[in-house]
């Protein structure tokens, strides 16, 4: 594709025609809009961004953009789209999905995908809780919320996504919200350019189970300091904020992870490769 | 006076000639550092540049290193698939925590021990089965000669004992110890003579002469394996390290660098699958190793690779269990996991390689499934294959000339999961215009649209079947010898030590018939029945305490009802003898 037919490329471009499956009001349909828009502005051709998913609400998302997706099992995008990405380097891969999909049975994919910096984006809408499951508390609901399966509130500090994305290595943390598409929009397309391991934690209200989650609008606000390189600063930043300033927080110079992969590309795989002399060598005594 | 003195004097060999022998064992043990892998390395190593077949396995105390070690070698003019039943020679360079080996070491009457330790009070398991006792004083010989090292002068009593040829241990001697410049090189030399030596002090049966010089490889059934996943066409792999499949990811981790390809260390078992998944979906040829708890976390996303059909290779090299169980040995327990392990109705492909060297074979014709199927193969290799070292023919270069269906150009009405006449649809890989999909866990329908519908899932489910029951297979699918009237069904690594005993219990070929399955999973009951017509006796053979194969050929095989079972757990490996004694009495 030509850049001059590139530029031509709209948000509505990367928008397949299925109808997702959320609820009415999720904040999930404007995190949609805000990747497409994002896409438009990244303006790659949509055959070359990759979509990968694991279970979850949000984990639908894949197939709601009319680029190539990937839908697999519950906690596993991250490797999945480790696994693309660097046999893939010429493909935009993103990473997508919720807070339980991510933080909790994910959650060790998260620490090492942080740590790999493999040039990933990871989008993850945050509801704070299992939606698709009907309404469990994930790693970041409140202690004293109440369901059915832990009645009474679990008692936990919620999971800090932010500080442990800063501390096991990711290159690019930021919060943004559902309710600004546009914001969230041009923090996404930031994130896809700064090369490594890109965090984006979307606030994204679960009407459904959450309602309350709908105050989220009046609570949020841009971040109210200057994004920075220093680790230190930003962890200190995002353990002592209010939870709702949205931007970017972290934005790290570590070289992304991407050894040598030369056997890639659009060669069809498998059957027929021939020995390799050198090898044969090794085996005579 | 030691026990050595006093047997040796009881026992004075009344033979003045060697006697040629088409076989000859031997162990070597020693404590950590006393370099007795090396040693028998190099003998191996001799042994097959002189033309003979061989094999070496390697036991170890539990400590991570340093330990005691023991090595076992056996060498023939024939072909060697399992540990002879006996060692004929056992070279100890110290007894330290020997005793550990009593279950390993078979010794009898007719076993010459040398000791290397001048003196020692000797353990059990070298006194009580009365062998020949022989000793060699390693630290007064390697004192007297400066910078000599004990486990050279062994080396060179053994291979003077068994009868290979100096030049030939001479050579390799010099080429390990090149690097450390000429003086290393002749102190080296020197205690390899002194060995030697030593030796013709010593009668014991030579080694018959080596049969016609045909190119001979050195190979472990890791190695082999990854070699045959690179053949293949395997460029793309993740992994999480495990005993006993570590070996195929350190071999296959600087040599993919070298092609062009990749090797990335995951951090659990559960992203092993994920990476190569995703490697797949891009349109590499991808493999992971491992063995039975690898597996175990891996099964949820070996059925995400069946349902969003993703060729990969899963191989994984068994030990004993359940649950951590034996690490470092065999055993063929996996079967099960392998074939069954997977929720729902997941139609894959399980094979299992018959020796080391069809461990590359076997490994490159998994791929070959898989990519040709577009379904996930996991490849029942075991330690047994995987940690030995075997001196075999050199493997034949087969190609096959099958890929993967890739929609090159998919046009307005592509469909990734279409329905085609084999069941297998050409896939549209990221990057080709028009082509995109969502590849998905859920069910779908053959656009890839998720859907619960029952038509979708009936259709979907019948094609990821048919192409993986219709998919011809050819003569692959078993290794048959013989066509005798009694037939021993096994699979993997039992074949070895049942080929041997079928050599001794019926050296005419007349009587009996192997029938060892390469093609595990999808069954093939109508083949299995033809390569068993006119059989009148039939023996399952197999390493299991629950004879999960014996099982699973009566559950999809229709196994006729006379068939009896030889079935017993791991660790302890398959001999010849056993398996003979077994026959015999079947037989009879």
């Amino acid at each position: 594709m030509t850049a001059e037919t590139a530029r031509r490329l709209t948000a509505r471009d990367y928008k397949s025609a299925l109808k997702p499956v959320w609820c009415p009001g999720c904040g999930d349909f404007s995190i949609l809009s805000a990747i497409t828009m994002a896409m438009a502005e990244i303006a790659r051709p949509p055959e070359e961004v990759a979509v990968i998913s694991g279970i979850g609400c949000s984990s639908r998302v894949p197939a709601y953009t009319n680029c190539y997706g990937f839908h697999g099992v519950h906690g596993r995008a991250l490797p999945l789209a480790t696994g693309l990405k660097l046999s893939r380097p010429d493909l935009l891969v993103i990473a997508a999905g919720g807070d339980g999909d991510g933080y909790s049975i994910g959650g060790n994919h998260f620490l090492h995908a942080c740590r790999r910096n493999v040039d990933l984006t990871y989008i993850v809408m945050d509801n704070q809780v299992y939606g698709m499951t009907k309404g469990q508390p994930s790693p970041t609901t409140p202690p004293e919320w109440d369901s059915a399966m832990v009645p009474g509130g679990t008692g936990l500090r919620p999971f800090h996504p932010l500080v442990i994305a800063l501390a096991a290595g990711a290159n690019f943390v930021a919060r943004a919200f559902s309710g600004d598409p546009s914001g969230t929009a041009q923090i996404l397309v930031d994130a896809i350019r700064h090369p490594g391991f890109s965090l984006i934690e979307i606030l994204s209200p679960c009407v459904t189970f959450r309602p309350e989650e709908r105050e989220w609008a009046k609570q949020v606000h841009p971040a109210a300091v200057e994004e920075t390189g220093d680790r230190a600063q930003a962890a200190r930043r995002v353990l002592t904020d209010d939870g709702f300033n949205t931007g970017i927080l972290y934005c790290g110079d570590r070289a992304p992870y991407q050894p040598a992969f030369a056997a890639s590309g659009m060669e069809p795989a498998g059957g027929g490769a021939a020995g390799n002399a050198d090898f044969d060598m090794e085996f005579r005594p | 006076m030691t026990q050595a003195e006093t047997q040796k004097r009881a026992s004075v060999p009344d033979a003045t000639t060697a006697l040629a022998s088409p076989t000859i064992a031997f162990a070597m043990l020693g404590s950590g550092g006393s370099g007795v892998m090396t040693a028998a390395e190099i003998l191996l190593r001799a042994a097959a540049r002189a033309g003979y077949f061989g094999l070496m396995t390697k036991s170890f105390g539990p400590q991570i290193r340093g330990g005691e070690a023991a090595a076992f070698v056996t060498l023939s003019t024939q072909p060697v698939e399992t540990q002879a039943d006996q060692v004929d020679l056992l070279f100890a360079i110290d007894w330290k925590n020997a005793g550990r080996f009593a279950g390993e070491l078979q010794l009898s009457t007719d076993t010459l021990v040398i000791s290397g330790e001048a003196g020692a009070e000797l353990p059990d398991i070298a006194t009580a089965p009365r062998p020949r006792l022989e000793e060699i004083n390693l630290k007064a010989l390697t004192r007297s000669h400066k910078g000599t090292r004990p486990n050279m002068v062994a080396l060179g009593a053994v291979a003077g004992a068994i009868g290979l040829p100096r030049d030939a241990i001479a050579d390799l001697v010099q080429e390990r110890l090149s690097k450390k410049g000429e003086a290393a090189m002749a102190q080296g030399l020197t205690a390899v003579d002194l060995g030697f030596d030593e030796a013709a002090n010593f009668a014991l049966a030579q080694l018959a002469p080596a049969p016609e010089d045909t190119p001979r490889w050195i190979i472990s059934g890791n190695q082999a394996a990854g070699y045959g996943a690179i053949r293949g066409g395997v460029r793309f792999a993740a992994a999480y390290p495990i005993t006993p499949a570590t070996e195929i990811l350190e071999w296959l981790a600087p040599r993919l660098q070298k092609i062009g390809g990749l090797l990335v260390q995951a951090e659990d078992e559960l992203a092993s699958i994920n990476m190569i998944i995703g490697g797949s979906f891009g349109g590499a040829a991808v493999l992971t190793a491992t063995s039975g708890p690898g597996l175990a976390l891996m099964s949820e996303s070996i059925g995400l690779a069946v349902a969003a059909e993703i060729p990969l290779l899963v191989i994984d090299v068994m030990r004993g269990g359940p649950s951590t169980g034996i690490p470092t040995k065999s055993e063929q327990s996996d079967l099960n996991i392998a074939v069954y392990g997977l929720h729902g109705d997941a139609p894959h492909v399980v094979t299992a390689p018959n020796s080391i060297s069809d461990c590359l074979f076997t490994a490159q014709w998994s791929t070959h499934l898989a990519e040709s199927m577009q379904v996930p193969a996991i490849m029942l290799s075991d330690q047994s294959f995987g940690q030995a070292l075997g001196i075999v023919e050199k493997p034949a270069e087969l190609a096959f000339a099958t890929r993967r269906a890739v929609a090159e150009a998919p046009g307005q009405d592509y469909q990734r999961y279409a329905l085609t006449a084999t069941g297998v649809s050409p896939m549209a890989l990221p990057g080709t215009p028009g082509g995109q999909y969502t590849a998905d866990g859920l069910e779908h329908s053959e656009t890839g649209t998720p859907s619960s519908g029952v038509a979708d899932h009936n259709r979907q489910l019948e094609k990821r079947l048919r192409k993986v029951v219709d998919f011809e297979y050819g003569d692959h699918w078993a290794q048959i010898e013989g066509d005798g009237t009694a037939a021993i069904v096994t699979w993997g690594s039992a074949t070895g030590p049942v080929r041997q005993a079928m050599r001794r219990v019926d050296p005419e070929g007349r009587r009996l018939r192997l029938i060892s399955l390469r093609l595990i999973s999808p069954a093939q009951p109508a083949r299995l029945a033809r390569a068993l017509a006119g059989c009148s006796q039939i023996l399952v053979v197999e390493q299991s305490q629950m004879a999960q194969f014996f099982g699973y050929l009566k559950a999809q095989f229709e196994l006729p009802p006379m068939a009896d079972l030889y079935a017993r757990p791991g660790p302890q490996p398959f001999r010849a003898a056993e398996i003979a004694a077994k026959l015999e009495e079947w037989l009879s």
